[in-house]
């Protein structure tokens, strides 16, 4: 009999401390199998967020850093400066990256700092207790907006993949989900194609995976997936952003 | 035939693998595993075809698939 699945080597045996169905074990291991095809596990570095991906540092076989709240990409510049065939990638959930690390992910990507981004968007800060993200979409129900988001009040949600398309500095942005079999397939394409756009050079890439949160949204694994695919796939549409050649 | 390899006391029953499988072979067991959960099980090994969504599904990385 031949293995047609199993657990990469380059995701250690610690078992993730994540809620039941969660979707960042996937994503963890899409970014894992990602840099295990490529061959450069031992020239990489992986930042960790602060959030409920805070632990990555436990989960990846790989060099890992921690950085202070929202300062995983400023950390990666310095990571990859120092030492530009180190490979790097930060690994950020939504309040990290678009609230108050908003700042540190758009200069990196305008400076085209030649690093990639993983950037986990489940619309709600996880690990604090499910208050109200910059992504939280309009009317979406959380402890600090429990009559949902009111955009009159609280704005409107921020689109980063678009954002930070419209910079120069950037080579590679996706937006990709992991609610199903076929999207897994098609993210870890994603994944895979950013860690090489950074290993030909070509600078800045960022891939947005949309992913869920069953205990602050209050459902199921399954129905979580499901309120996915029908309500945050319509704010932030699937595709390839940008791709410099 | 394929066979399915779940790793029990890592898996937290989530149940997204049981979701994804074709022909609807894995549920969760009656037994807790020693972290308080059921973990997932296969129901009849021989109909499995090793197509491995439940494994690329798993968000532990609990299932290994060969054929």
């Amino acid at each position: 009999m031949a293995v047609v699945y199993e657990k990469t080597k380059l995701l250690t045996d610690k078992p993730l401390h994540y809620c039941p169905g969660c979707t960042h074990g996937i994503i963890h291991r899409l970014v894992a199998e990602a840099i295990d095809e490529l061959g450069v596990q031992e020239r990489t570095i992986g930042i960790a967020p602060v959030g409920c991906a805070v632990f990555a540092y436990d989960y990846f076989n790989c060099d890992m850093m921690e950085a202070a709240h929202g300062r995983a990409p400023a950390v990666a510049t310095g990571c990859k400066r120092v030492n530009p065939n180190n490979i790097v990638f930060t690994y950020q959930g939504d309040g990290d990256l678009a609230s108050i690390g908003a700042a540190e992910i758009t200069h990196a990507a305008t400076r085209g700092e030649n690093i990639t981004v993983i950037f986990v968007n489940n619309a709600i800060y996880g690990m604090t207790g499910g208050q109200m993200a910059p992504t939280t979409l309009p009317g979406q129900v959380t402890t600090t907006s429990p009559y949902g988001r009111d955009p009159a009040l609280c704005g409107y949600p921020i689109r980063v993949s678009e954002m930070l398309a419209t910079l120069d500095g950037s080579a590679y942005i996706a937006r990709v989900s992991v609610h199903d079999v076929k999207h897994i397939m098609d993210a870890k394409k994603c994944i895979r194609k950013a860690f090489e756009t950074q290993i030909a050079g070509k600078g800045f890439s960022l891939v947005e995976v949309l992913s869920s949160c069953p205990t602050n949204w209050g459902m199921t694994p399954k129905e979580a997936l499901k309120w996915l695919e029908a309500n945050m796939i319509p704010q932030y549409p699937l595709g390839v952003k940008k791709e410099v050649e | 035939m394929a066979k399915l390899t779940i790793a029990r006391e890592t898996c937290k029953g989530c149940g997204l693998c049981a979701d994804v499988c074709p022909r609807q072979l894995l549920a969760l067991s009656k037994e807790i595993n020693s972290r308080g959960y059921h973990p997932i099980d296969i129901t009849d090994q021989d109909k499995c075809i090793g197509c491995a969504f439940c494994a690329r599904m798993c968000p532990d990385a609990v299932i290994t698939v060969e054929k």
